[in-house]
């Protein structure tokens, strides 16, 4: 595996940049691994990394039923955030943001983080009030968040519209300056490309069809559209299937699958600097380093498998952008799409054992699984490793549903559903 | 957007109807006798199928009563709606009538 450089860049360069090798194999499943991670996204393909690189585990395998970062790692709007309200939440969405500050080195591929500042626009008064016990809860658990007036949020974001004669007028801001946005493909193929070369299997066109079990319940081998791979280990990362996936091995778990949609513009010059949210008219966006304006809506009412959503939901959305940012009205979309989130009761997500022995499961992020990719892989491997929970993940378990340790955070997940 | 069938209204757009969850989860008749492995299931498990799915809608900017339907996860397309109390329908005799 070449070792990507300046310098490499330059003597490629001598051969007309033809000798660049792929960055992963793709070879034949072989019959038994150590450990098998389904789902070959960002979170499933950044654990078995992190189990080949921090826990020793070599001989293990990422199945993906279609090709790497097809799903939601290539569907969603890329925003890197840690303001959430709770301590665990702190723990493990900051876990995360300090990962992705060491990415781009660690993995030898440039993920594209790009810190530019993350900022949720308030438009009521509960919004104030709930934003702003955000802003103390986040600065007592050393996570950074600040609040802005308008004239300030205005002063960092220029395109910003804050006149008083609006529908919903913007009456201050909370914004994370460490948060920003990465290149999506990136994060999966940075991952893939590391862990390809300290020897995990990377099988796409792979789908789990089964996951079979011993006499004494626990996870022995599972069944493949490319055959029976044994193994006694299964750390699962399949977002909005992951009802299904689990439900192979006859457990059940407290998600719905919905929807999430956004949309990309056309492309144009720089000209927005940060990443700006509303919860309250369900709008956010950012400009990619490609020029195009991304934009997230909120979740369709009912669940599904699609993939698409109703057109409603993202007028709406647009509508909301028109009125906050008025020098867009004229732009115009190119595509839009939709992801399958798998949300929780409490919009936390589960990440950890489950009651069958050697079947692990990261799953829960509902709409906003990107963020925390690091930050999950490297717990889950942990877990996978030792068969027990790291510290940051150990109040995210299944078990919190039956004991009542819930972890509320609706009102920082940011998309309405 | 989804025209769906209000069984009291007939179909009306989707933006009429607000989504209730997964149907025929029962109230348990007796609550203190419950263990806390019911209550989880009662309260937070849900099949969440990719494929038919059995759930409540509310025609809430019409006729505001809650109904069931029945509609494939895969496809978006309602197969039945019948209302609340009413069994799940039996597809397979459908088809057959």
């Amino acid at each position: 595996m070449t070792r990507f450089s300046a310098f490499e860049l330059f003597r490629q360069g001598l051969t007309g940049q033809s000798g660049w090798k792929p960055q992963w194999c793709s070879p034949e499943p072989k019959a038994a691994y150590d450990a098998v991670i389904i789902g070959g996204g960002g979170h499933g393909l950044g654990a078995a990394y992190y189990l080949a690189s921090q826990h020793g585990l070599r001989n293990i395998a990422v199945l993906e039923k279609g090709w790497l970062g097809g799903g939601n790692t290539g569907r969603n709007t890329t925003i890197i955030r840690s303001n959430y309200l709770f301590p665990e939440s702190a723990g493990l969405y900051d876990h995360s943001v300090k990962l992705w500050e060491g990415l781009s080195q660690e993995l030898n591929y440039n993920v594209m983080f790009s810190q530019r500042g993350v900022m949720m626009l308030a438009h009521t008064v509960h919004d104030v009030q709930v934003f702003q016990r955000h802003v103390h809860a986040n600065r007592a658990a050393g996570v950074d968040n600040d609040w802005l007036t308008p004239e300030e949020a205005k002063a960092y974001c220029p395109p910003l519209n804050i006149s008083d004669n609006m529908r919903y007028p913007v009456l201050g801001a909370a914004l994370q300056r460490r948060g920003g946005t990465a290149r999506h493909d990136a994060v999966a193929w940075g991952y893939a490309r590391a862990a390809d070369r300290l020897g995990v299997d990377i099988l796409e066109n792979c789908e789990v069809t089964g996951i079979v079990r011993n006499a004494q319940g626990a996870v022995e081998a599972v069944e493949t559209t490319r055959g029976r791979i044994k193994t006694p280990k299964v750390g699962v990362s399949a977002a909005g299937h992951t009802s299904v996936v689990l439900g192979m091995a006859g457990v059940r778990l407290p998600l719905e699958s919905f929807p999430l949609q956004a949309l990309v513009s056309e492309p144009v010059k720089p000209v927005f600097p940060c990443v700006v949210m509303s919860n309250t008219i369900h709008a956010y966006i950012s400009q990619s380093d490609k020029g195009e304006l991304v934009i997230g809506a909120g979740t369709d009412i009912y669940t599904s498998y699609t993939q698409r959503g109703g057109l409603h939901i993202s007028q709406h959305t647009l509508e909301a952008i028109c009125e906050l940012f008025p020098q867009f009205r004229r732009m115009r979309m190119l595509r839009n799409w939709g992801g399958i989130v798998d949300v929780t009761p409490d919009r936390s997500p589960i990440v950890g054992k489950t009651p069958v022995q050697g079947l692990y499961v990261n799953c829960g992020w509902g709409t906003g699984g990107f963020k925390a990719t690091p930050g999950a892989a490297h717990t889950l491997a942990w877990t996978i490793a030792r068969d027990e929970p790291h510290p940051i993940n150990a109040p995210f378990t299944l078990a919190r549903f039956r004991d009542g340790f819930l972890i509320d955070e609706a009102a920082a997940a940011a998309v309405a559903h | 957007m989804l025209v769906i069938a209000c069984p009291y209204c007939g179909p009306r757009p989707e933006i009429e109807f607000a989504h209730g969850g997964e149907a025929h989860i029962a109230r348990p008749q007796d609550p203190s006798s419950l263990g806390v492995e019911d209550w989880t299931e009662f309260l937070y498990m849900r099949a969440n199928p990719k494929g038919l799915h059995a759930e409540r809608w509310r025609h809430i900017h019409g006729c505001a009563r809650f109904f069931n339907a029945l509609r494939d996860t895969t496809t978006d397309q309602f197969v039945a709606t019948y209302r609340t109390g009413e069994p799940r329908p039996d597809l397979t005799t459908a088809v057959k009538a």
